[in-house]
Formats: structure tokens, C-alpha cells, sequence
């Protein structure tokens, strides 16, 4: 049965149950059971469930060797820069030590955090680093975008063999949304279509489907049909079902948090350009401006993408014939 | 020919016994022939042997003297110089020696190389070529055995460039408060790569051992000479208990020479390769530093130990050693001869 819950509720009820069904995962990070009344440590006890200093170089390094020796780590992040201070182990050593053994060896850590905090933290607490990541052969990442994604691409990232980068966009974490009970999991890899739709499509990531999805409403009012792709996995990209959706509308416009030319909607417009040239008739983006993020609520608005910004990109589409596939 | 098999006898922290003093001989001869067979490869078979490779001539004493202390399932965890310590373990030279040389009977079939051996079916599990990160793998590696209660505990290999990262104090503070089973060796055989560790090191420079980095982690730190193998099984014994007995990681300093350069000369294609003279004389001039280090050589010196203690004659000592120089000559043959792997097997193993 369904149950309407929290995005951040969905995240920990999957880390929860495949810590029940497999004694090999465990979970910590900085900042968390730090005393007895933590329900997971209540749960699971400290062995599994643990304390970790603000080392991120050994945190991850750690996972990555306990990965590699039997357990499923997941590794609590908290903020998706954190993780910049130890990028040798995200980008150079996880992903890079089975193929470097030629098979051998599977490195099956889970690397949680949370990205693009638009709420006032300023220049280095809200960015989209997704981009720097989903070009890296031997890592997978995730970025889900309602309750019930988060719950099942978590439970998959903890079963797969291979790193997984699980990043989950802040602003969505109180958000509410019906959650299959029990046993769910979400295949990495699988694109999903949130809205179906005929005149363009809006490839969106993360907080942008939210966005996306307002904007197409607001676009149905005024007769624009658009379909709404929500990637779910950036690495491996499921270009399939994006070129598919983008071959039957003949338009798209791809919203992304990030700056232009670290976002992975370049890369999708890329795959676009190869795999559909002949079938779009325009194509734009909506990114974040090329600044870093600004501290003032206006100066923040200013920079991000939104609702507003996602329905004028549409409608210069529309402005352009869509070429029949 | 067969391979040569590592069986050894069962560790007593006690007494070693004569048969593992012949053992710890003979191992430490057979890297010593490997490590000079891989050098005579950039003279003999030029373009054989790509990128980088670094030779560990000079620890086998540290090698051999910590990992005769080790049980049968406790994890190997060295860093990319890394030839010796799958040696030990009884890895097949074979395969060892074809992955230097990249091909597909290679240890990894050809995508690792010198600098990425592993083998995890004999607790092996890999290295990275990026200094120092690897300690805090071989921390998570000590991690799954006390989660898993599996008596394991893990031998974790550096060296003393490794300890200026910060994947090194990191990983130690993590260890010593969780009691991870864990003995950190830092290899500090004096040379970062051509940074004599004098100018870079802080104990050193206030005249410290190296070991002193203990005390910042409340953990027993010791520094040992490190071309001794019985004073590094002495002192590593020490701390293979105290990891078993569930208190937690040490800090072992193996103080030795590294005999060779760091490795073989950085070239770009076509321009060929191989091993310069070592940096005290190519990069500082000291030649009577090398020399005198040389004539400390571990190998010769535990080798006329053994032959005073009676534990080896002249005969069986040369017996040990030209069965490991005719092992490591099958081993090149052998590798030589295997193929070279096929271009789209490149796409194979980057997912599991």
C-alpha cells in the first residue's frame, strides 16, 4: 500500500529496511548518532550505524575499502561539496579499482548527499556538482526527485555493485508524496516520464521536475502540451527514452540547476544533437546563470532557474515548427 | 616449472623457528630477484614495460619481517610499490610478472600494471597509485573485519611520503577511535620520490623518528630498523596482537634503503626507458650515502646471519636463491610469451 510520507522520510525508511535485509550494510557519516536515543542506532546498535569525525578523505576512502573487503557502506555526506575536499576517492579511487584489477574486485559504497540548497547558504553550501561526476566511467549517480524515486533508487544503489553517488536536491526534502510500503526499488539507469505530453519536451533533474511539472500546468491552461522527462540517473544516462519522448514532440527544452557548462543538460543536448538531429526543431536550455550562487534571497532568485524562466523557454519553442519525426 | 608455493609455518610471537627463518630467507630473496628481473626487462626488452614502475629492493627485510606475523586470512594492503607483498602471499610470479608486462595472463589482465596488482583471493585486494590514499582503504578494510568479527586484521603499507597526506592522519584518527584491528607499516625508506625525507617531515626535522605521528593518535608508535627481519617481526608481532586483541591500530616505522631510483625514468614515447642511478647520487651527489647503505644490504646481511646461526649452509642458501633466480626466469618467459589482450576487451570490468 502506498503511504504519503516526507522525501527525507522516504530516504531513510529504504536505508532501513536494507539495513533489516542485509547484515553487511551500514551507515554513518558526521553529525549523526551521536547519542543513544538515535532511532537508527536504537535499531541497528553502534557497530553498524556510526560517528565519523569530519575526515571526508578517510570517510569515503574507508567506504571504499570496506566495499571492496564485503560490507555495503552508505556514507552520510550531508552536502554534496563536502565532498570536493575529497575528490581523489570519489573520482580516482572508487570507480577506477575494479576495472584496475581487471575485475576482480567491486567497490559497492554508496556516497549520500544532498545538493543545490537554495535557501541562503550562499557560494559554497548550494551548488550542482552532479556534472563533474556523471562523466566518470565505473560511478553511477542518482539524483531522485519525488519520495517515491528516493526510496527506491536508494534500496538500489545500496544492492549495486558498483559506487554510487545518491544525490538528493535539499529543497525537495520535506516535500510529500505517496511511497510503496515495504520491499521498492527503482532500477539505476531508467528514465521516467512524469508527465505525458505532445508539443515539447522538458527534460528536467531533480528540484527542476518540481518545477517543471508547475510550469506544465500552467502551460496546459494556455493549450501547450508538454511532456515532462525526469532523467532519475545521470550516470548511466538513459538517452533512449529522452531522444524517443524528444523524436515524438519535435521540441525540448532541458532545465537544469547547475551552470550552463557544468550541467548535465549539456550533456543531454549533446546526446540530442547526435542521436536526434533531423527530429528537433529547437532546443534550449534553462540553467543557472554563469555566477556562483549569491547570499540575497533576489540575488539567489535571480540566478536559479524557475517557473517562469522554464515557461518562456517553451514558448520560444513553440515559436519554431517541430519537424516531423 | 611449478610455482613456488609461500606456505609457511604458523607465527609464534615468541621464538621463530628455524624453518620460518628459511622461509623469511627465501621470500625475501625471491622479491629480490623479482624486483631485479623487472629492472633487466627495460635493458633486455625495451618498450616491454609502460608507464611507471617502482621497485621494492631494499624492504624486502620490512616486507617479509611484518608479514611473517600474519595469519592466513588477514587483509595485505600496500601502496603502488607494491611487487612485494603478493610475493609473500604466494601469488604465481607468472601472472605477476605478465601484468607488469600487460598482458592478458596479467594478475588483472593487462589493466593495472606495476602499479595495480591485486589479488583478492589471497586478501589482496588492490592498490591506488595515488600517494597515500590507499591507507585509508586498508582502514576500511580493518573496518569490515570488526564489523564482520572475522579475526582479521590488516597490514597496511606506506611510505614515508605517504605520511605528509592527509588521508594518513585522517585514517588514523578514525582507527584509533574506533579500535580498528590495523597495523599501520610506514616504509620510510628515506626518499619521496626525490625528496630526501629530512627536508620534508616534521619529526625529522626537529630529529625525531617518524613514529613520534603516533603520540597525535594516542596509539603505540615504534621505529625499527628496517633491514632486520627478525626486529620487524618482533616489533610488528607486538602489534599484530594488540590488533587481535581488539585495542586498536599501531604505528610501525620501518627504517630502511630504498636501493633502487624511485623508478624507472619519465620518458615520453618513443623515447625509451629505464632505471637511473638512485637519487642520492643522480640528484644530490652522495654516492658515499648509497654506497654505505648498499654494504647494509638486508638480504646479504640476514643471509650471513643465517649461515653463522647454522640455520643455512653456503649450499642451501645458494640452493634457495637459484630457485628463485630460475622461478622469476620462467616467470619472464612465461610472460613473454603471453598475449597481449585484445583492443575491446578494453570495455570489459569498468561495471560490476
Amino acid at each position: 500500500m502506498p503511504k504519503e510520507i516526507m522525501y527525507g522520510d522516504a530516504i531513510a525508511a529504504a536505508i532501513i529496511e536494507e539495513m533489516q535485509r542485509d547484515p553487511n550494510v551500514i551507515f554513518y557519516g558526521q553529525n549523526m548518532a551521536m547519542t543513544e536515543r538515535d532511532p537508527m542506532l536504537k535499531k541497528f546498535g553502534k557497530e553498524r550505524v556510526r560517528i565519523a569525525p569530519i575526515s571526508e578523505t578517510a570517510e569515503i576512502g574507508i567506504g571504499i575499502g570496506a566495499a571492496m573487503t564485503g560490507l555495503r557502506p552508505v556514507v552520510e555526506l550531508w552536502m554534496s561539496e563536502f565532498m570536493l575536499v575529497a575528490f581523489d576517492q570519489v573520482i580516482n579511487e572508487a570507480p577506477r579499482l575494479r576495472y584496475m584489477s581487471g575485475g576482480q574486485v567491486n567497490v559497492p559504497v554508496v556516497l549520500k548527499a544532498g545538493y543545490g540548497f537554495c535557501a541562503g547558504w550562499a557560494g559554497q553550501h548550494s551548488n550542482c556538482i552532479y556534472h563533474t561526476m556523471m562523466g566518470i566511467p565505473g560511478l553511477k549517480v542518482v539524483v531522485p526527485s519525488t519520495p517515491a524515486d528516493a526510496k527506491g533508487l536508494m534500496a538500489a544503489a545500496i544492492r549495486d555493485d558498483n559506487p554510487v553517488v545518491y544525490l538528493h536536491p535539499y529543497m525537495l526534502t520535506l516535500d510529500k508524496g505517496e511511497v510503496p510500503e515495504g520491499e521498492y526499488v527503482v532500477p539505476i539507469g531508467l528514465s521516467d516520464i512524469k508527465r505525458a505530453g505532445s508539443d515539447v519536451t522538458i527534460v528536467a533533474i531533480g528540484w527542476m521536475v518540481k518545477k517543471a511539472l508547475a510550469a506544465a500546468e500552467r502551460l496546459a491552461e494556455e493549450g501547450i502540451s508538454t511532456e515532462v522527462v525526469d532523467p532519475r540517473t545521470l550516470a548511466p544516462l538513459d538517452i533512449t527514452t529522452i531522444v524517443n519522448s524528444v523524436k515524438k514532440t519535435g521540441r525540448v527544452v532541458l532545465v537544469d540547476q547547475a551552470p550552463r557548462h557544468s550541467s548535465a543538460a549539456a550533456v543531454i543536448a549533446g546526446e540530442i544533437a547526435e542521436h536526434a538531429v533531423g527530429s528537433v526543431g529547437a532546443l534550449r536550455m534553462v540553467t543557472a546563470l554563469d555566477t556562483p550562487i549569491p547570499y540575497s534571497e533576489p540575488l539567489e532568485n535571480y540566478v536559479v532557474p524557475n517557473e517562469d524562466k522554464i515557461i518562456e523557454a517553451v514558448k520560444s519553442v513553440m515559436a519554431h515548427e517541430a519537424v516531423a519525426a | 616449472m611449478p610455482q613456488k608455493t609461500a606456505k609457511r609455518p604458523a607465527p609464534r610471537s615468541s621464538k621463530i623457528s628455524n624453518h620460518q627463518l628459511r622461509w623469511i630467507y627465501t621470500q625475501m630473496v625471491r622479491i629480490r630477484e623479482f624486483e631485479e628481473a623487472v629492472k633487466r626487462t627495460f635493458i633486455e626488452h625495451p618498450g616491454v614495460i609502460r608507464g611507471h614502475s617502482h621497485l621494492g629492493d631494499g624492504a624486502e627485510a620490512s616486507i617479509v619481517g611484518a608479514l611473517s606475523t600474519r595469519r592466513d586470512r588477514d587483509f595485505v594492503m600496500p601502496s603502488y610499490r607494491c611487487h612485494g607483498y603478493p610475493i609473500v602471499l604466494g601469488t604465481p610470479l607468472r601472472n605477476m610478472m605478465a601484468e607488469v608486462f600487460g598482458r592478458k595472463d596479467g594478475l588483472c589482465h593487462g589493466f593495472g600494471g606495476s602499479m595495480h596488482l591485486a589479488d583478492p583471493s589471497r586478501y589482496f585486494p588492490g592498490t591506488s597509485g595515488i600517494i597515500g590514499q590507499s591507507i585509508a582503504h586498508a582502514t576500511g578494510a580493518a573496518l569490515t573485519a570488526q564489523i564482520k568479527n572475522s579475526g582479521q586484521i590488516v597490514y597496511c603499507f606506506f611510505g614515508d611520503g605517504a605520511s605528509k597526506q592527509g588521508a594518513f592522519f585522517e585514517s588514523l584518527n578514525m582507527a584509533a577511535v574506533w579500535k580498528l584491528p590495523i597495523i599501520y607499516v610506514l616504509e620510510n625508506n628515506q626518499y619521496q620520490a626525490y625528496t630526501h625525507f629530512s627536508l620534508e617531515d616534521a619529526n625529522a626535522a626537529a630529529g625525531d623518528a617518524l613514529s613520534k605521528k603516533a603520540e597525535a593518535f594516542s596509539i603505540p608508535g615504534a621505529t625499527v630498523d628496517g633491514t632486520d627481519p627478525l626486529a620487524v617481526h618482533k616489533v610488528v608481532a607486538k602489534a599484530a596482537d594488540r590488533a587481535r586483541a581488539g585495542k586498536g591500530p599501531s604505528l610501525v616505522e620501518t627504517k630502511f634503503y630504498r636501493l633502487s631510483a624511485h623508478g624507472n625514468v619519465i620518458t615520453v614515447p618513443p623515447l625509451p626507458t629505464q632505471f637511473p642511478e638512485h637519487e642520492a647520487v643522480a640528484v644530490y651527489g652522495n654516492r658515499k650515502e648509497f654506497e654505505q647503505w648498499k654494504s647494509k644490504d638486508p638480504i646479504k646481511r640476514f643471509r650471513a646471519r643465517l649461515i653463522k646461526d647454522r640455520v643455512l649452509t653456503v649450499a642451501s642458501a645458494t640452493k634457495i636463491e637459484s630457485a628463485a633466480r630460475a622461478e622469476v626466469d620462467d616467470a619472464v618467459q612465461f610472460a613473454l610469451a603471453s598475449p597481449l589482450p585484445a583492443p575491446e576487451e578494453a570495455l570489459q570490468y569498468v561495471y560490476a
